[in-house]
């Protein structure tokens, strides 16, 4: 195909706007120009030939009154009057009588009316032809007339003008291709920087982005949405790299636990009653890896989003504080005051119930294992309504977590030095944060002076749109 | 009880035999989807268990196809989907109850008790009795032998729901989710001591317990002494 062989920018689609812009801008100016010239040239012929034509009018007076002398001794005035006044008079045989004229102009013949005529007139030597209006008129007894005005620099202007016309048309046209051919480029260079980075990208450098011109036009919008979306797989990928690795390092002190468990029993000498008790702490611990794995997969599907509908409203008040009631006899055992307070208005929730209860949950099972309870602890849940966010903030006055160490615990597996001898999977931060994002919503760690308060913010129901579907968990 | 397992993995289908025997059940079981709703079908059979992904015919299907013939024999779905958006899908789909994989027998022995009629009183009962504790549904009163029993909303909750299933063993897990309704495993031991609060109330002072402990598996209230 003819279109393939072109060089690559013209088959941009830059190029092609640009070319049709400019074809549309010329046909365009050829029409404009057209219509200008052509009722430019009909007002000036058709105005000189009305005032010839009163001129001749007052010459046909003159002759009548007058007769011949007094016509040729009024066409000679006329003719001082200005080298561009026009004037013949021949008798029946169209013998010259007066005038300035050398003939009678023959294209004045077939325009009874007026029209414009050529004549010859010698300049310094040089004859030259000239362009002219006249009216012819018929004096009777053999006698005709022609009146004209030379209208020879009016002529040149409209050529001026008709020439600027076709230069300007050529100018746009070569703006146009000019404009095209750096548009096409612009923007073959910006997909080409898109296109060479997605090359990049899938030869396995996934840290890669495309870069942005700076100008925040669409290519730039374009870029920036294509970024986000590869910072987007990139953190899903680095996500799934971790867990599968964290997996492996992880899950192997459990499974060697259980297998030590079992070959201990095995190898005990007590028999049947050593054989049992083994049996049931290999079972305790493959209920710790099935614990683990369960908190993997949920954070796994929490991160890969929930279909919809399995967002509903509810009241975030009455829901805490349900949780409060589950917890309150657990911490009082271990030696905790677990205090609610809620905000003073009714608060709602278009979320996942389920697992914002979750993370809830983690964060006072949290406190209640690192809340330090030996200090008469106390573990403090309080929700508040800020820019259009509910923040759910579960303070402990436990050690703390250093700053440093505040966005890293939010991670899958990361467990703190002080807190390995605890047990646990070292996955309820990650889901708390995973159930964040989920809800584009965050966590926050901050300092309790002494402990810890990790805030879970939400966006609140007033900022959601309406859920369509109803409650949707299991009773 | 007479009880259909729906499971395609061999080993896991005889284990649940033998264990429900053991337990005092018969069981049957069946290898894919279409043997499954075929012998479903006859009737006969107090509750089903039945696997969610099964070959030739998945287990929602069967569970739909029973219910849209009239069938409402009790049904336990088991699934390796624990979402609770995969609950909602077995629920709606006419299952009972619905149990994730991998779980512990003693948790799927009791609720398949649970899911059977015949040990269930009537839903529409109006009081619960065990031995000489009562608890009437409609005035929100609890007396053990006369005397008048004082419970927090949330005790009332929990001590109807064990009272309901008087006799089975109800898990932790079944309390979390009937009483409290979540659908997570909360680290810690919150149900042990809620109940253990209930028990003060309900069973201080009396000389037989009614609220027992089945180690291993739950709680469990009954009248009598064994």
């Amino acid at each position: 195909m003819l279109i393939e062989r072109l060089p690559r920018i013209f088959r941009t689609t830059a190029y092609l706007a640009a070319t049709l812009q400019i074809m549309a801008v010329a046909v365009a100016g050829i029409v404009v120009g057209a219509i200008l010239l052509s009722r430019v040239n009909d007002l000036v012929g058709a105005q000189v030939v009305e005032t010839l034509r009163t001129d001749a009018q007052g010459l046909a007076e003159i002759a009548r009154a007058g007769g011949r002398p007094a016509l040729e001794a009024a066409i000679a005035a006329r003719q001082r009057e200005g080298q561009d006044r026009l004037f013949i008079l021949v008798d029946g045989t169209d013998r010259k009588l007066a005038g300035n004229l050398n003939r009678w102009p023959p294209e004045l013949d077939r325009q009874a009316a007026g029209g414009l005529f050529r004549y010859v007139v010698a300049q310094g030597g040089v004859e030259a032809e000239r362009l002219a209006a006249g009216v012819p008129l018929d004096l009777g007894g053999g006698l005709r007339l022609v009146v004209g005005r030379d209208i020879e620099e009016q002529r040149r202007f409209l050529d001026g003008v008709r020439w600027l016309i076709v230069a300007g048309l050529a100018v746009i046209a070569a703006a146009g291709v000019f404009v095209g051919i750096l548009a096409s480029r612009y923007v073959l260079r910006r997909i080409s920087s898109i296109t060479g980075t997605a090359e990049t990208i899938m030869t396995g450098d996934l840290g890669r982005r495309i870069p942005l011109a700076g100008s925040g036009d669409e290519m730039d919008e374009l870029a920036e949405r294509l970024n986000a979306m590869l910072d987007r797989i990139e953190r899903l990928l680095a996500g799934l790299r971790e867990v599968s690795d964290n997996i492996a390092h992880d899950l192997k002190t459990p499974l060697n636990r259980l297998r030590n468990r079992a070959e201990e029993a095995l190898r005990s000498p007590a028999g049947a009653p050593a054989y049992q008790e083994g049996l049931q702490r290999t079972i305790e611990a493959a209920d710790e890896i099935i614990k683990t794995f369960n908190a993997l997969l949920l954070i796994a599907r929490v991160e890969a989003g929930t279909p919809d509908g399995s967002m509903e409203r509810f009241d975030a008040t009455e829901a805490i504080a349900d949780l409060v009631d589950l917890y309150g006899p657990a911490c009082d055992e271990a030696g905790f005051a677990i205090r609610f307070t809620p905000p003073p208005a009714p608060t709602w929730l278009v979320a996942n119930r389920q697992l914002v209860m979750q993370a809830v949950a983690n964060l006072i099972e949290n406190a209640i294992k690192y809340g330090g309870s030996d200090a008469g602890g106390s573990i403090d849940l309080r929700m508040t309504v800020e820019d259009g966010r509910v923040a759910i903030a579960v303070s402990d006055r436990g050690a703390g977590i250093p700053a440093a160490d505040r966005a890293r615990v939010l991670e899958r597996f990361v467990r703190l030095d002080q807190s390995r001898t605890k047990p646990g999977t070292g996955l309820g931060l990650a889901l708390v944060a995973a159930v964040a994002r989920l809800h584009g919503g965050a966590v926050e760690l901050g300092d309790h002076a002494p402990g810890l308060t990790v805030r879970l913010l939400l966006p609140s129901a007033e900022t959601c749109p309406q859920p369509t579907a109803a409650r949707t968990h299991g009773g | 009880m007479r009880i259909l397992v729906i499971e395609d993995d061999r080993e896991t289908a005889q284990y649940l035999v033998k264990a429900l025997k053991e337990s005092g059940h018969t069981a049957e079981t069946a290898a894919d989807g279409e043997e499954g709703f075929a012998l479903a079908a006859e009737g006969g059979f107090d509750v089903l268990i039945v696997d969610r992904m099964l070959p030739s015919r998945d287990g929602l299907s069967v569970v739909k196809a029973l219910r849209d013939r009239g069938d409402r024999t009790p049904v336990l779905i088991l699934s390796a989907l624990g979402n609770v958006d995969d609950r909602v899908k077995g629920l709606r789909a006419g299952g009972d109850d619905y149990l994730t994989k991998p779980y512990a027998f003693s948790e799927l022995l009791a609720r398949v008790e649970a899911l059977s009629r015949r040990a269930a009183p009537e839903e529409q009962a109006t009081r619960y009795t065990v031995g000489d504790l009562v608890l009437d549904r409609l005035s929100h009163r609890v007396t053990r032998a006369g005397q008048a029993i004082a419970l927090q909303p949330r005790e009332f909750r929990l001590l109807e729901f064990l009272m309901k299933h008087a006799g089975q063993v109800v898990t932790r897990t079944m309390l979390l989710e009937h009483v409290w309704d979540y659908h997570f495993d909360p680290q810690t031991n919150v149900i042990d001591v809620h109940v253990s609060r209930l028990r003060a109330k309900v069973d201080k002072g009396f000389a037989t317990p009614l609220l027992h402990t089945v180690r291993g598996a739950g709680y469990m209230i009954r009248a009598d002494a064994d």
